[in-house]
């Protein structure tokens, strides 16, 4: 896939390096399929990440190199994957008892739509011919303790995914904290949609435009909004 | 003397019966007991309800037996995989069922199922279409949903190695969910690459323990489902 830019705002590449660039030192992460899987390139040198796959690894390691990979060490979404040095294989309950059990620190996902309080769509688009299929995204949005999306601001017909209330099913109410677009970066809180960032380029109406809901602008002191 | 080792997967499945449940596992191809479900196919049994993650791929191993309509119902988390083409026209024909479940609902519907649990509240799903027609109820301010646990006639495993006693290690991440279905079944079937005198496994490293097995198959060289796929082989 290409990143070629048409528009302000950052490509997926860069958009992934700016999530790596929050994760905490130390966090135990579980990344989505797609976008989310790209953070790993970024990870700022000096911090250790440890990559939590549900299907039973924790201590996952990159895409091995062709015709190295192993058929029964794959991740989530079943491609071939490595096990760092001091991985742990594991079943599928404990793997989610990980999850559900607010042991995991940080989930990226990706996003169809997100609404104002956080509601996240992401599994379905509710289409009456198409065959429902939910994996572990909503055992991830109920246990993990944080959870990011990293989505394009539009879809590919320019219709907003942030909104006052998602038209798709929902994989959890209320559950998102933060989002990463190409435009911008937003949080999720009682107020709604709280701006914390715009991507080079991008003012503030540009992002408005784009956008199914109020954005709150960016408080002229960035102290006094942490933590809602 | 106890010796679960049986000489071939066809004596392995022969009493699966018409109308059973049978939990298979694996995730995608890792820990697929394909050799099992190929035996099975060849039994004959049907109006299968079948537990997994997934519904398998191309036209062999839980595809090829999907694909012979031996399936009446599928319970899983996800019926869409690269590849997985069998299910789709059987399900909008309506000639096989899907109960959807999250993943890890599954996973602890399954455990409880195995482990003496009738039924679990868990967070997952509330607020959502999967909580449709469920018992709700709130502990400590948050809100959980009543999911079933989960058992089954029979399970198909794979394992890597096992003894006559039924313990078994795994392989990777085709762990997955056998250690939960090999609980939750009244007979739990495991093809095994390799087969050690009792006493071999350490102890300490058993991830399955022999109590929850009941027959021992030895498939020395297991195909994989992605190679068997690339060749466009179709299964019978």
């Amino acid at each position: 896939m290409s990143d070629t830019r048409t528009t302000p705002g950052l490509t997926r590449d860069e958009m992934a390096q700016r999530v790596a660039l929050d994760i905490p030192d130390g966090s135990y992460v579980n990344l989505g399929i797609g976008i989310p899987e790209r953070i790993t390139k970024y990870v700022p040198e000096g911090r250790e990440l440890i990559y939590h796959t549900e299907n039973g690894l924790l201590g996952m390691g990159p895409t091995p190199e062709p015709g190295m990979g192993e058929p029964e060490l794959i991740n989530a979404g079943k491609r071939q994957v490595s096990a760092i040095p001091g991985a742990a294989y594991f079943h599928h309950a404990d793997s989610f008892a990980m999850i559900r059990g607010g042991h995991i620190d940080l989930c990226v996902l990706g996003a169809l739509q997100v609404s104002e309080r956080g509601d996240l769509a992401n599994w379905s688009t509710g289409g009456v011919d198409a065959i429902p299929a939910v994996g572990g995204a909503m055992d991830l949005v109920a246990g993990v303790k944080s959870i990011y999306v990293i989505t394009q601001h539009c879809t590919k017909n320019g219709e907003p995914k942030l909104v006052e209330s998602c038209s798709y099913p929902l994989t959890g109410p209320a559950v998102v904290d933060r989002i990463y677009t190409d435009l911008a970066v937003i949080d999720i809180t009682a107020q709604g949609f709280q701006l914390v960032e715009l991507s080079p380029g991008v003012s503030f109406a540009f992002a408005q435009e784009r956008t199914g809901a109020t954005l709150i602008p960016i408080p002229q002191d960035p102290t006094t909004v942490k933590g809602e | 003397m106890i010796n679960k080792q049986v000489p071939g997967a066809a004596q392995a499945v022969a009493d699966v019966f018409d109308g059973a449940t049978v939990m298979v596992g694996g995730f995608g191809e890792a820990g697929s007991p394909i050799e099992l479900i190929h035996a099975l196919i060849d039994q004959g049994a049907t109006d299968l309800t079948v537990v997994n993650n997934n519904t398998g791929s191309g036209e062999v191993g839980l595809a090829a037996l999907i694909k012979a309509g031996r399936v009446s119902k599928i319970i899983c988390s996800y019926p869409r995989t690269t590849n997985s083409t069998v299910f789709p026209k059987l399900y909008r024909s309506g000639a096989t069922a899907l109960e959807l479940v999250p993943q890890g609902t599954l996973a602890e519907r399954i455990r409880a199922g195995g482990a003496g649990i009738p039924a679990f509240y868990t967070p997952t799903s509330v607020g959502t279409t999967l909580e449709e027609g469920k018992e709700r109820r709130t502990f400590n301010g948050r809100d959980y949903v009543l999911e079933y646990g989960l058992s089954a006639d029979f399970a198909l495993i794979k394992g890597r190695v096992a003894d006559r006693y039924g313990n078994v290690i795994y392989n990777k991440t085709a762990r997955n969910f056998s250690p939960v279905m090999a609980m939750a079944a009244a007979t739990t079937i495991v093809q095994a690459e390799s087969l050690v005198p009792a006493g071999e496994l350490d102890p300490e490293t058993i991830v399955t323990p022999g109590i929850f097995v009941n027959r021992v198959v030895m498939v020395a060289d297991p195909a994989h489902e992605s190679a068997l796929v690339a060749e466009g082989v179709s299964y019978p």
